[in-house]
């Protein structure tokens, strides 16, 4: 059976109608759950810096959500260190800023959230300042979370996703196992300039002496790089804030 | 496309002999994976653990009955010439449905998957059923052909994954097993794991050996 070229392309207006209407209306439907589930996902990876992964998959969302509002505090800062609490005339809150939308903006202009994880129901005793990553793997997008201790040097904790790393090398910047090797480092060298953390090239060493070395990934070479230079850019973005925080601290022990 | 037959035969019975090889044939003998080795890509993919597989088994089997069903409910309608667009465009909003709702109610899921579900629309099992069976049979016959390459396609991932995660990571579907068994034997009893096993290599060397254990028992071989 031979059809009309009319029929054809009826038939396939009729079927485009119809499938795109299902799709957007499903879009619609579903869109408000999907919201939630990965506002739900950002606040399990900011506590991820924190506190280890398996406290966190015990807890059900609801418990993930309480635990967030009554441990994390959080502000928006700009470049210069200085509280940002609204932009154009809209409020600004830590939750709504995204990140990777910040990350195409210039660097001066990007909003720069703080998360202050602090012991329960007192939001001035502040236990990790967490501070947002994002930048380039190998093939995709890489973000994360690093929590500094208190004395804005230590690295309390890191979390470390990605969009698209080859499983097996990239994509174990993932892996807790990794991930525990920037505990305990420090981000300022003795001279008191911004070093950042390194992870380095080839897997399997001791740098358990060293700072600012983490050991490396086997085969993932890029994907670490991608990591370092995330860690050093965003580190160096809210070096004014956390010389801010640096100063205020000392003088409180003072 | 042959216009079907109007002559009045007695009904089918709902689950007559050949309705019920349908379902059979693709779980051992036409198995889609081990015998028309089709759909390998996911099969290597998300087969390192037991929960995910299931969940994308549950996936494929959803959208291969669910096409089926569709394309035989219009293959009188479907012009010849751009069927196989029409397949692919109803494939592909089944597997984009699939993947916003695992994204709204399944998000950990819906990250750990995450390209394999799309890439449902590729997998040849789909298409094949498509072109070969729903594209000239009736709606029931092809709900329960879909049904059957779909779940002859889950039984191996899930076997495979089984394998590869009890190996790899020590665990059936996240239960440590590994550490019971070990715990057993006192403190200094370890199981290892195998590191291979979580590689997709560990996923080629299980498929293998289970299709070699497969066509030995059938005495299947290839022409």
């Amino acid at each position: 059976m031979q059809q009309s070229n009319t029929y054809i392309i009826t038939f396939s207006v009729i079927l485009t109608v119809v499938l795109g209407l299902l799709l957007s209306g499903t879009s619609q439907v579903l869109g408000p759950l999907q919201k939630e589930a990965v506002a739900l996902d950002n606040k399990k990876q900011i506590l991820g810096a924190v506190i280890s992964g398996e406290e966190i998959a015990a807890m059900t969302p609801q418990e993930v959500n309480e635990y967030y509002s009554n441990r994390i505090a959080s502000v928006v800062v700009d470049i210069n260190g200085q509280e940002v609490t609204e932009r154009e005339g809209v409020a600004v809150t830590a939750e709504t800023v995204d990140i990777a939308k910040n990350y195409k903006k210039p660097a001066e202009e990007r909003l720069y959230p703080v998360y202050i994880f602090h012991a329960e129901g007192k939001p001035e005793a502040a236990e990790n300042y967490i501070l947002p990553l994002y930048g380039a793997g190998l093939w995709d997008a890489i973000w994360g979370y690093v929590a500094l201790e208190t004395d804005m040097n230590t690295v309390g904790g890191i979390t470390l996703a990605h969009a698209g790393e080859t499983p097996g090398l990239g994509a174990r910047i993932t892996e807790p196992g990794v991930q525990q090797r920037y505990e305990g480092k420090s981000i300022y060298n003795e001279s008191g300039e911004l070093v950042a953390v390194e992870m380095q090239k080839g897997e399997g060493k001791d740098y358990s002496g060293d700072p600012h070395q983490v050991d490396g990934m086997s085969g993932a070479t890029i994907t670490a790089k991608g990591v370092n230079n995330m860690l050093k850019n965003y580190l160096s973005y809210y070096e004014a804030y956390i010389e801010s925080k640096k100063s205020s601290s000392s003088v409180a022990t003072l | 496309m042959s216009a079907e037959t109007i002559e009045k035969k007695p009904a089918e019975a709902l689950l007559s002999k050949r309705r019920k090889k349908l379902v059979t044939d693709p779980l051992i003998d036409d198995n889609p994976v081990t015998i028309q080795v089709l759909g390998i890509c996911s099969a290597l993919a998300v087969t390192t653990q037991m929960k995910p597989t299931l969940v994308m088994a549950i996936a494929v089997i959803f959208v291969v009955v669910m096409s089926n069903l569709l394309i035989s409910l219009l293959r009188n309608t479907i012009p010849s010439r751009v069927r196989i667009i029409v397949q692919l465009a109803v494939v592909a909003t089944l597997v984009t449905l699939v993947n916003e709702v695992l994204k709204a109610f399944a998000y950990d899921m819906y990250k750990e998957l995450s390209v394999f579900v799309g890439l449902i629309i590729t997998n040849c099992i789909v298409m094949g059923r498509l072109e070969a069976f729903a594209l000239g049979n009736k709606p029931y016959d092809s709900i329960l052909d879909g049904f059957g390459s779909a779940l002859g396609y889950s039984w191996i991932i899930l076997t495979v994954a089984f394998f590869r995660e009890l190996l790899g990571s020590g665990a059936v579907f996240g239960i440590p097993v590994y550490d019971y068994v070990s715990g057993l034997f006192g403190p200094d009893f370890q199981l290892a794991t195998n590191g291979l096993m979580v590689s997709p290599v560990g996923a080629f060397m299980v498929l293998g050996l289970l299709i070699w254990v497969q066509r030995t028992k059938t005495g299947y071989v290839e022409h």
